[in-house]
Order: structure tokens, then sequence, then C-alpha cells
């Protein structure tokens, strides 16, 4: 191509047609799943049950959403999946921020071997700790409760790791001098740190808010009641409950209830959720 | 008198630095004590539970110290077991980074319409797994699947995706790519940015064509990009478990070592000591990848 292509202006008119058509399958590949999963979820069994490729329902068959919600109390489960994404995902964040101004702004002799113990727990799949977890949690009752299912994954590294590189590019002087104020610890972290780092905490928050709401190993192990469950957990009763394949119809209907609420947050904030998800390099 | 002097300030700045230090304690006493109780303590626990013979949720377990190692190590389940997590850690990291730098370079370009391409390729990073699972499994479903027909249509029958091992690890495998690769891109396009445009030109006026420009300058250049995703991508492939599940729930085919450690632990036989010796496996390759990690990287900075 770049032997026949005597000007740069020309040989830039089919790398630009390369690109974009590298772009649009990347997109099709994505969306395209995608959408057919949320056409899905309106077919009914004559759409579904067939070997032909059906696209668009040919009736289209709302009451899948009303199935779902029978068979599994989707109402419940959305409140549940909303009360952990918010408790959870806030107190993970509160604790980042008290953990992080204390690493940057407080002296301690083993301050260094406090953070690289924090630090190291990233290390630590939730899989790992899950058996020992449960044992513990369910000896004191905590199967099929909102505190059994939050408490243990609240401890966290990520955030921490993230709002102390934040707060250490914090102008120095702005907080000295609310020192040399008299502001104690408290109030410097609330109306100076907190403030000027806002757009960092944001960025924790979304990325544990994501976390929490997918969150499916700890409920699957913790949670057995269906009134209790959070939406990943309950597509897992749906899936067990649904097994002819015209069924397909109701099990995509809660699947997109489970993966749309993300997608609508992504589509508005999708700048601090990646930001977020890649400056970590792990998840949660 | 100057005895005295000498020792109240002393005594002053101690009791400050005390007073300093409980409040860093009270700062990050909850987040510690929490992964203390939650994380450091399980992890010990689960080590200790690997050396033994217990049924979960039974009250009797017996000690058989390293008889669950010696177990899977030589009933030939290891090397089961260590394949498919291998062949999905390796294909699927593979197919990520190769792809992901495939559309980053699309996405350099800054053709308009590049910043929503970027967005919507991302976007199945952060769903659920299992959402995400069942959603492909409808596609994937050999009898009534869009893909199927699809294949049907070009004259080929689908392949057994459910029934056959070999087929299930491929089309794992497969979603777990399409999941995955728009991170891959988004951390490479960061990379390909940092790339000097200078250097590019110099390449281009000694006569490199765009391929050898790109094998020559482009991608030595992002080694160390190349490096940090393949280190966080092995680390997620080996934690992958939602989306094996909901498209294998038996684990007949993407039975890797984690998947391995949840059937037996909580389903199956529930044989917890066992469970707990897969895991901590699993978690001993986990620390020597990162060593491995904090190792080159530290070399890296020793060398500049």
């Amino acid at each position: 191509m770049s032997a026949t292509a005597p000007s740069r202006r020309v040989r830039l008119t089919p790398l630009t047609v390369r690109d974009y058509l590298v772009l649009l399958l990347a997109v099709l590949i994505v969306v395209l799943p995608l959408g057919y999963m949320i056409l899905a979820s309106f077919k009914g069994p004559g759409d579904l049950a067939t070997t032909d490729l059906v696209v668009f329902p040919e009736v289209w068959k709302p009451e899948n959403y009303s199935e779902a919600a029978q068979k599994v109390p989707f109402g419940r489960l959305f409140l549940n999946s909303g009360i952990v994404t918010v408790v959870g995902a806030g107190l993970k964040v509160l604790l980042a921020i008290l953990t992080a101004y204390g690493l940057v702004f407080c002296e301690f002799p083993a301050k260094k071997y406090v953070f690289w113990g924090v630090l190291a727990t990233m290390m630590v799949p939730p899989q790992v700790t899950a058996l020992p977890n449960y044992v513990f949690i369910s000896s004191l009752g905590g199967e099929n409760t909102y505190w059994g299912l939050i408490l243990p994954g609240l401890g966290t590294g990520f955030g921490t790791f993230l709002l102390r590189q934040s707060f250490m590019q914090l102008p120095y002087e702005v907080i000295e001098a609310a020192h040399l104020d008299g502001a104690g610890h408290w109030k410097r972290l609330w109306h100076h740190v907190v403030p000027m780092a806002l757009p960092s905490i944001a960025t924790v928050a979304l990325v544990n808010v994501v976390y929490e709401w997918n969150d499916y190993l700890w409920p699957l192990i913790i949670i057995t009641e269906p009134e209790m469950m959070t939406l990943p957990r309950g597509l897992t009763l749906l899936q067990n409950s649904e097994s002819a394949a015209s069924s397909f119809g109701v099990l995509m209907a809660g699947t997109v209830m489970v993966l749309l609420p993300i997608l609508a947050v992504f589509a508005f904030l999708q700048r601090h959720i990646v930001n977020g998800f890649t400056q970590g390099g792990v998840k949660g | 008198m100057t005895a005295v002097t000498t020792k109240r300030p002393r005594q002053a700045l101690s009791g400050r630095r005390l007073r300093e230090w409980l409040i860093f304690l009270a700062f990050v006493l909850p987040n510690v004590a929490l992964i203390a109780v939650f994380i450091y303590r399980p992890l010990f626990q689960n080590i200790y539970y690997s050396t033994l013979n217990w049924t979960l949720g039974s009250k009797f377990a017996t000690p058989v110290g390293l008889g669950n190692y010696r177990d899977f190590f030589t009933s030939g389940e290891a090397s089961k077991v260590l394949t498919t997590t291998g062949i999905f850690t390796v294909a699927t990291v593979g197919l990520t980074l190769a792809l992901g730098l495939g559309v980053a370079l699309a996405l350099n370009r800054k053709l308009p319409g590049a910043g929503f391409a970027q967005a919507t390729v991302f976007a199945p990073y952060i769903l659920s797994g299992y959402g995400v699972g069942l959603a492909w499994l409808y596609i994937f479903d050999p009898n009534i699947g869009a893909l199927s027909a699809i294949l049907r249509d070009v004259g080929l029958n689908s392949p057994e995706w459910i029934n056959s091992p070999p087929w299930t690890l491929t089309m794992v495998i497969v979603v777990y790519v399409w999941k995955n690769l728009g991170y891959a891109a988004v951390v490479y396009l960061a990379g390909l940015q940092a790339v000097p445009g200078d250097l590019l030109e110099a390449a281009d006026l000694d006569g490199a064509g765009p391929v050898r420009r790109f094998f020559t300058v482009t991608l030595p250049l992002l080694s160390p990009t190349t490096f940090f995703l393949m280190v966080t991508t092995i680390l997620n492939s080996l934690q992958a478990f939602d989306l094996l599940i909901a498209m294998d729930k038996l684990g007949r085919g993407a039975r890797t070592l984690i998947f391995d450690a949840y059937l037996t632990g909580f389903k199956e036989q529930s044989q917890a000591g066992y469970s707990a010796m897969l895991s901590t496996v699993l978690f001993a390759i986990l620390v020597v990848l990162t060593l491995v990690q904090l190792i080159v990287v530290e070399r890296r900075v020793h060398y500049r």
C-alpha cells in the first residue's frame, strides 16, 4: 500500500476507511448481542423456540417482565440490590477516605507497613476468603441478612490506594494554612481535603457501585431465601426454575433488569467510570 | 530548674506525638479491623482448612496434613484442572491483548465518533458477568440460538456448545474476551498516546512503512503497557467466576481452579477441606505472579 502511494494525503484515505471499519465492527460486536438480548426479552414462545433467526419479535410480549417478577420477587430484589449497593459502596468510600487521610496527613511510626498491609489485600480474591467467611458469618446468624451480605466485603484496599494517591497530590499549603488557623484533623478532612479530592472520591464511589451491584459469589453463598436475594443472585434462581427453551424470554427479561441500570449509569458517567477501572487495574 | 525546663518540652512533645498516633489509629482502625477480620483471618484459616478432611456443615473434621494436596497432585485431577485453567487464561489474555491493541490503534486516529466507539467497547467490562453469560447463552444455544441459525444459513452445523466440554470452554473464552476487550483497548490507547510522534516521523523519513513502524517503534515502546495489561488480565482471568458458572453451571467444560474450588466446597460433595486446598493453590499462584510483577517493575525502574 505504501509503495504505490505517492503522497501522504492519498495514503490517509484507505487508512481512515480501514480504521472506521475496525471501529464499526467493534461497536457492532458489542451492541448487537446486547440489543438482541433486549429484543429477546419481549419474545413469546413462538419466536423463541424456533430454529430460524428471529430478530424482532412477531408478537411483542412485555408480559415476560411480569412473569419474571412472579417467579422471582424482582421488585424486592431490586430493592435489595439497591440497599446493598448504596450502603456497601457508601461505607466503603467512607472507610477509604478515613484510611487515606490517616495515611497521608497523620503521623505514625509504622505507617508504611499499615499501607502495605491494606494494599496487599488487592491480591486476595474474595473466593479465597469465601469459605471461612461463610462459616464465620453463618455461625453469627448472618445468613439471609443484610448485614451478613454487606459486612464481610467492606474492608477496602482499592479505594484506599486510589484516594491516598489523590490526597498526596493536593496542595499541601492549603491544608497547612487551615492547620495554622486552628482547624483540627476532622475539620481539615471534611472542609478542605474532601472538597478538593471530590473527583477521585466520585471515581472510587462509582467503581464500588458497579462492583457491589454485580457482586455474585458472596450473595450466592450467603443468601438462600428469595426475599433476601440481590438481582444477580435472583437470576440464578430464575435460571434454575426455567428449563424449557421457550422460557428464555422470561430469563432475558430478568437479565435486562440486571444489566440495564449499570448501562444507564455508564451512559452518563462513562469518563469517570473508565478512569476508575483503568487506574487501579483491579476490580473492586 | 533547668532540668525541669529541658524535660518539659520533651514530655509535651511525646504527649502530642502519642495523641497524633492515636488520631492516626482512629482514622485507619475501622478499615484495618475489617480487613484483619474478613480478609487476613480467613486467608490463614483457609490454609488451615486445607489440611482437613471435612465436609461443609459437619461438626467433625479429621486432620490429614498435606493429604488433600497429595490427592490433588497425584490423582491426575491437578493436570486436568490446571490445563483448563491454563488454556482459559492463555487464550483469554492473548486474545484480549491482541484485539484490544487492534481496537486501540483504530481509536488512536481520533476520528470523529471515536469517543463513542471507545465508550461502547468499554461498556461490557462493567456489566454483571452472570448477566452477560446468560445473554450469550441464548445466542449460543445450539438449537434455538441466533448463532446456530446464522451458521445453518451458511451451511454449517452448530457445534455442541453446551454438551461438548471443549466447545463449552471455547464459548466461555469467546464471551470472556468480548467482555474484557474494551479494558485492554482503553489502557493500550493511553499507552499509544504516549508514543512520541517525532519518533514515528523519523522512522517514516527513514523509509519505514506503517507495518514496519508499528513493529520497530510502536510495539517496543508499548512494552510496559503490554506487561501491565498482561499481569492484570492474567490475575482477572484466574479469578473469573460469574461468567463461567452462568454458562457452564456444572463445570463440565470450563472447570478452572477457582470454579473447581467453588463446586467442590459448596456443591457436589461439599468437601470443604479439599476446596480450601484448591483456593490455597490459587492464592499461591496469584502471589507468585504478583511478586514476579513487582520484581520486573523494580528492575525496569533501576535500569532507567
